[in-house]
């Protein structure tokens, strides 16, 4: 029989080579991915990995051995150029097939890319994978500023451990407010002031119409005026690795669309991870999620469709993100809240949580260091629990007794 | 290298060589120890690398800071004696440490 052949190996395509060895699954798998490394984990590299804290070797999913002992065929370094649906193959740049008996598609996303004058100058950079990151860091020894084009959470990341470095950081928004898709506004406006505390200059509702400089960049031009940078790094958002199933035909609409195992409309090929969208089962909409969580939950749950077995039981989604000392911990979908509960002081101190509610239930919490709210959180809306406002909003309620 | 013997949750017990300064959580994934999740890689955010750990060596490990308390706190299958591996640094000190995996970590 032809392997299990996964395209892309990234967080997710660890999860499922793992998860298929413990539900059983004996058949041959062939792993293909085009970057040169192992699965690694992608949140460390605008976190400790960028402040370089950790080795390469210690953002490895799971190390080389493991491959090995599952009997997985590993390729790194290669790409998936074509999807020959009719043959039931993948087609490598140089022409060879691969036959594969069932094909998951964890293909991940990319950084959207700015279209502006001198946005191609040397010194721009984008942040995704462990060669970004080594590039960037290679200019922090000589680089006094760093302009950040947009305030979302991995340039705020990145602007934070910049700043530490000793770089003249400057972040350019967009939008009114920071992490807008990601938090409320709440948080957004602790956020601001925070990395303004901390030295970030800040530009919201910003205007970005190209970079300056003869052979290296040397200032980002906005509409407010002209920041000097001897490094740029844009941020702004994501786009779904979906051409090799596109060019496929299978069913695409900013995201691989696939049902609740994870299976694309064609019934031999699954998606997993940031490259899909999936009717989520809390929500009943149809979503694109980009986070750890996802990409580990995607994978249990097309290992265990793959092998016939029951599938696992589903966690509400949950994300973080480290800015300083401050812990960011997101979990639910907050979309069509209609209201927001604010526990502790977000003008004073540096810790506080936001719950928010539809109709009395609660949906989603953003707790900033502040764990117990986060964790117990994770139940309750699990549990689509009805805690009372009056109680979220008192600190005098200890965590524990808020959930009714 | 420090000794570190783990209980698996089907009663395995594995005693593993892991790299000092790096956390018992990064040792027990490399070393394929089954039962630790481990999935936000460290960051004190899943508590999905919970152990338990050995009576006589609950009070000879550094005590665990505020964020991994609460994580605890109100992390599944809770006990007295639960740690989160990603957050206790492999030393010396810790030579023969014994720790369980739990059944399960949701
Ligand atoms: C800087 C940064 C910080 C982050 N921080 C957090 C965080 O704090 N918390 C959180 O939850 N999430 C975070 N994320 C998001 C998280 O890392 C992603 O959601 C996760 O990596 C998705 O896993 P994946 O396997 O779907 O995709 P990826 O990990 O991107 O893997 C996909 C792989 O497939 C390869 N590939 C694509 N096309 C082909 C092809 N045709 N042939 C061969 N290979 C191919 C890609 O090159 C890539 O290596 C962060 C992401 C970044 C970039
Ligand atoms: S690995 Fe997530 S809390 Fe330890």
């Amino acid at each position: 029989m032809p392997p299990l052949i996964i395209v892309g190996a990234g967080q997710a395509a660890a999860q499922l080579v793992a998860s298929l060895a413990q539900d059983g699954y004996s058949g041959p798998v062939t792993l293909l991915g085009d970057e040169p490394h192992l699965p690694y984990q992608r949140p460390p590299l605008s976190k400790k990995y960028l402040a370089g804290e950790l080795a390469l070797d210690r953002l490895y999913v799971k190390p080389a051995a493991f491959y090995e002992k599952a009997g997985v065929d590993l390729r790194l370094g290669t790409r998936v150029e074509r999807i020959d649906r009719p043959g039931k193959a993948v087609i490598l740049a140089d022409g060879t097939a691969l036959p594969y008996s069932t094909l998951v598609l964890a293909t991940g996303s990319r950084p959207r890319r700015l279209a502006l004058p001198g946005s191609e100058l040397d010194g721009v950079f984008y942040l995704r994978t462990v060669a970004d990151v080594d590039a960037i860091r290679g200019r922090f020894a000589d680089a006094r500023s760093l302009v950040v084009v947009g305030g979302g959470y991995i340039g705020l990341e990145l602007a934070a451990v910049a700043t530490k470095h000793g770089l003249q950081v400057t972040v350019l928004e967009q939008v009114p407010r920071l992490m807008a898709r990601g938090v409320g506004p709440v948080v957004s406006a602790f956020y601001e002031s925070l990395h303004r505390s901390e030295g970030v200059r800040l530009v919201t509702g910003a205007k970005v119409l190209g970079f300056e400089g003869k052979d290296r960049v040397t200032a980002v031009v906005a509409e407010d005026g002209v920041h000097p940078a001897d490094l740029a790094v844009v941020g702004v958002g994501a786009l779904p690795n979906v051409e090799l199933a596109a060019a496929a035909g299978l069913k695409v609409e900013n995201g691989i669309v696939v049902d609740a195992e994870c299976r694309t409309d064609d019934p031999a090929i699954y998606a997993i991870g940031d490259c899909t969208k999936q009717v989520h089962a809390l929500t009943g909409q149809p979503l694109r999620l980009e986070s750890v969580h996802n990409a580990l939950e995607q994978g249990r749950v097309a290992a265990a469709a793959i092998c016939g077995r029951p599938p696992p039981t589903l966690q509400v989604p949950w994300f973080w993100s480290d800015q300083y000392d401050v812990k960011l911990q997101m979990v639910g979908l907050s979309q069509g809240h209609d209201q927001a509960v604010v526990r502790g002081d977000p003008g004073s101190g540096r810790s506080f949580a936001v719950f928010y509610l539809r109709e009395g239930q609660l949906i989603a919490v953003d707790a900033v260091n502040r764990a117990p709210e986060f964790m117990l959180s994770k139940q309750l809306i699990a549990d689509r629990a009805r805690p009372d406002p009056a109680k979220l909003a008192d600190e005098r309620v200890a965590v524990k007794d808020l959930r009714s | 290298m420090t000794k570190i013997v783990f209980e698996e949750p089907d009663g395995t017990e594995r005693a593993l060589d892991l790299t000092d300064g790096q956390s018992i959580m990064e040792g027990a994934v490399r070393n394929g120890v089954v039962g630790i999740d481990a999935d936000c890689g460290g960051a004190c955010s899943c508590a999905t690398c919970m152990v338990y750990v050995a009576e006589d060596w609950r009070v000879r490990l550094p005590a665990k800071d505020s964020s991994e308390t609460a994580m605890l706190e109100f992390c599944p299958h809770v006990q007295e004696n639960s740690r989160l591996s990603c957050q206790i640094t492999v030393k010396p000190e810790l030579e023969g440490l014994r720790l369980k995996v739990p059944p399960s970590q949701q």
